[in-house]
């Protein structure tokens, strides 16, 4: 578990749950990432104004705290550069991730401590389907 | 002063997925390899994460009164159905999770963090994920009365 950076995990759960909890009581909104996208996608309708800001507000805090505190940065490191399977990722990752309404962060960090039923299904099937994804990625086709 | 607060929150937020490490696709391919567990290189950090963000997250939900206190009311979920879009697109971006190891707020920051040699295949991801948000959001009707038409 040489990888294994507890203290670190620790601390950026707390910054990202006073980020998803200032967001709920100041403006009454689940901090779903991908429920933002898809209002960003929608000029027109309420909730456009606070996603865009959100959005810009989560690259502005991490380019500044990559900036104030470079040993805080993990390089962004991809195991994959295939064009096929990144786009194919990210259709999937934007297209699973809006039918089921909510991702990582609007089923896991907002919906797990609501205790919402849907949020844990949601949870642990996604988790699940990754975890058994890296498995075959990792282990059956290398 | 919503929008300010809004940009405070979200800069808390891309802070913390920094700090985590969980903006980078490895580290969080590394907790997903649940193999890794047996041989002893498992990295569990994303537990961490969590352990830090839902207590926080359970204490706000005790503090959710009768208005936010920049806007007028909450706007939260009520659905409880585990139904066939859940289980479906749950199933979906677990696959696509896993292929590649960007979930959409660490794909957000990754492009404003993301060095010169692997910022093109960071953006190819993000336009790629962008576009699966909105052919989910001009084909929900597809799904029936099912799939909600509230982004969460």
């Amino acid at each position: 578990m040489q990888n294994f950076t507890p203290f670190a995990g620790l601390v950026g759960g707390l910054l990202i749950g006073l980020g998803a909890a200032l967001y709920l009581l100041a403006v009454g909104r689940l901090a779903g990432i991908s429920g933002m996208l898809e209002s960003a996608l929608r000029p027109t309708r309420t909730g456009f104004g606070l996603a865009i800001t959100f959005l810009v507000g989560l690259m502005v805090g991490g380019l500044v705290t990559a900036l104030l505190f470079p040993l805080t940065l993990q390089p962004i490191r991809l195991s994959t550069f295939h064009w096929p399977v990144l786009i194919a990722a990210g259709i999937l990752v934007g297209y699973g991730t809006r039918l089921a309404n909510g991702c990582t962060s609007g089923h896991g960090v907002c919906g797990l401590p609501r205790l919402s039923v849907r949020s844990i299904a949601a949870t642990a099937i996604f988790m699940a389907v990754a975890a058994v994804t890296v498995f075959v990625m990792r282990h059956v086709l290398r | 002063m919503a929008y300010l607060l809004t940009l405070f929150a979200g800069a808390l937020f891309g802070a913390g997925l920094i700090v985590s490490g969980m903006s980078s696709p490895k580290k969080v391919l590394d907790f997903l390899d649940v193999a890794a567990i047996a041989s002893g290189n498992w990295d569990p950090t994303l537990l961490m994460v969590f352990a830090g963000a839902l207590p926080v997250m359970f204490v706000a939900y005790q503090r959710v009164g009768v208005k936010p206190f920049a806007a007028d009311r909450y706007d939260i979920p009520t659905a409880t159905a585990v139904d066939a879009p859940l289980v479906a697109g749950s199933v979906l971006f677990g696959l696509g999770w896993g292929l590649v190891g960007f979930c959409p707020g660490p794909a957000v920051v990754a492009l404003a963090v993301a060095s010169q040699s692997v910022f093109a295949a960071v953006l190819a991801f993000f336009g790629a994920m962008l576009l699966g948000v909105w052919v989910a959001m001009v084909t929900r009707g597809l799904w029936g009365s099912a799939a909600r038409d509230v982004p969460v």
